[in-house]
């Protein structure tokens, strides 16, 4: 696998895991991304979700599998998740942007409305977005989660931002 | 001579599980630690932990360590810090040396019911020219300095090793301020978790599998690191050779029970590869070859800090169990639903070896007369 030799996911490993969300649910607004193919005993995914979206079941190894009509994209497993590997996508935000929303556990936070350089899988900037989000509640347990808005053309690729330093 | 029910050596996560069982269930528990703060390696873990949700699963390490410390403390648990357990005797005396607020240490024997060896496991090394650089560090020495002390190791890291250890602390040391400027791995594979590799690689951290370093330089301290590739028989394959700039190197090399207590007191020893080194026999009940001494965590094989939850559980109710504290019935529930989580734990690609190794060490209890 190009997990285990690179460290990132390539999208036809997602595919072979079938965890490429359809165009048609894109169509219908926000949607969860879960990039987790590798059986790991690991569940809080599953509770996150009031809708019951995510199942896992047991063994607690299995992959997570998202219901996509269930899935409201609403996020809240987002910050859940202890490998950060859920993700956002709202491809109806705009004629031309979607927008992204990862986790991003470091500091300086981004401010709402700023130009940051999108990133991603590998770290390579593909592209500029501007941040429409950032949120941090208790809830969270201090993993918070930024949305940005990037061309659509990006959206299967930005999975955050470049990391910026404190000075 | 003091007497005591049971006496616990080490409070991280196995030995404070099997103190709050124990002390729960009715027991009189003294936990002997040498550092100066309780919790073992729970206080330097602030990533959020894998799991079912049911057991604190997505609660940072540093969390559970703390709800491990208020359990112990609501439940009488004693626990003794910077407090060296020195000495194993016949009819279980455990010889402490206790350290006083003084801060001189007094020798105090007790003679314990029980004892439970949490010991947990140390750091491999790995040598190269100039591995003894000031720069060159244990990765979790670089993570007790970030997340324990707040104080950076320096700014350009170079780690060697792609388990677990190195991919987190990797991400631990970028939320310090860190850069790292690459992550060696002599496998042709990432060791760890591939979330755990996704989180450093979108943070822009070059991986170099089939890589290791062949010399770090410096005057006073690492300036350089020669990283080369390595050929299929790990020998490194002359002019591949990269110098990276870096003042700081982290050894993830792997763990290895810690087993001196246990060798002490001539407890039966198996080596097991998978589990890092030797590692005292035990029964299901976590019980050693010397009857009354139990061991639990990272001493019996390095594993995680949930494993080494439930085994300290499984000690600790087995403990009090055959001080009369806990009926069989309702020790034998307790210890089924603690081996199920167990085996859940020790499931999949990454578990599955642990769950044989971990039978392995299991058939060879030899039969208690």
């Amino acid at each position: 696998m190009a997990l285990e030799q690179n460290g990132y996911i390539t999208r036809e490993e997602l595919a072979s895991f079938n965890q490429i969300i359809s165009e048609e649910r894109f169509k219908k607004g926000p949607v969860a991304i879960i990039e987790c193919i590798q059986q790991i005993p690991c569940n809080p995914c599953e509770s996150a979700c009031v809708r019951k979206a995510i199942r896992i079941g047991e063994p607690i190894t299995s992959l997570p599998v998202l219901n996509e009509d269930r899935c409201t994209g609403c996020g809240v497993c987002i910050a859940r998740c202890p490998g950060l590997a859920i993700f956002v996508i709202d491809k109806t935000f705009s004629d031309a942007e979607a927008t992204v929303a990862f986790p991003y556990e470091y500091t300086p936070l981004p401010q709402k409305d700023e130009t940051v350089d999108a990133v991603d899988r590998t770290g390579r900037v593909v592209c500029k977005g501007k941040v429409m989000k950032v949120l941090n509640p208790e809830s969270f347990d201090r993993t918070p989660v930024v949305t940005l808005a990037i061309p659509t053309e990006y959206a299967d690729e930005v999975r955050s931002m470049k990391r910026r330093r404190d000075r | 001579m003091v007497n005591k029910e049971i006496v616990v050596v080490g409070a991280g996560p196995a030995g404070l599980a099997a103190a709050i069982e124990a002390a729960k269930a009715g027991g009189e528990v003294l936990v002997a630690d040498l550092n100066i703060l309780p919790g073992g390696q729970l206080f330097k873990q602030i990533h959020k932990f894998f799991g079912s949700s049911a057991h604190r699963s997505g609660t940072r390490g540093i969390e559970i360590g703390r709800q491990l410390l208020a359990e112990a403390e609501k439940y009488g648990v004693e626990i003794w810090l910077n407090s060296a357990v020195i000495g194993l005797y016949d009819d279980r005396v455990v010889s402490i040396e206790k350290g006083l607020n003084s801060g001189e240490k007094e020798l105090i024997n007790i003679k314990a019911e029980k004892i439970i060896l949490a010991t947990g496991a140390s750091e491999n090394v790995v040598r190269f020219k100039g591995w003894t650089l000031p720069g060159v560090m244990g990765a979790g020495a670089a993570q007790t300095m970030i997340n324990v002390n707040r104080v950076k190791p320096g700014n350009k890291v170079v780690m060697l090793g792609s388990g677990n250890v190195g991919l987190i602390v990797s991400y631990q040391l970028m939320q310090a301020g860190c850069d790292v400027v690459a992550l060696v791995e002599a496998a042709p594979n990432i060791g760890g978790y591939g979330v755990h590799a996704s989180k450093i690689r979108r943070a822009g951290v070059p991986v170099y599998t089939r890589h290791t370093i062949i010399e770090a330089k410096g005057t006073d301290r690492v300036k350089e690191v020669i990283i080369a590739e390595l050929d299929d028989s790990w020998q490194p394959i002359a002019g591949t050779e990269k110098v990276l700039e870096a003042d700081v190197v982290t050894l993830a090399a792997g763990l290895k029970p810690i087993s001196d207590l246990a060798r002490l007191h001539d407890l039966e020893m198996v080596y097991n590869g998978v589990f890092g080194g030797w590692v005292p026999k035990h029964d299901e009940n976590m019980e050693s070859t010397q009857s009354g001494i139990y061991v639990a965590g990272d001493t019996t094989g390095v594993e995680e800090a949930n494993t080494a939850l439930e085994e300290g559980r499984l000690a600790g109710i087995a403990a009090a169990e055959s001080l009369g504290y806990i009926a069989e019935k309702d020790a034998k529930e307790r210890k089924d639903d603690t081996w199920k989580r167990l085996d859940g734990l020790r499931m999949g690609p990454f578990g599955e070896k642990r769950m044989y190794a971990k039978n392995e060490i299991l058939a060879c209890f030899p039969a208690r007369s």
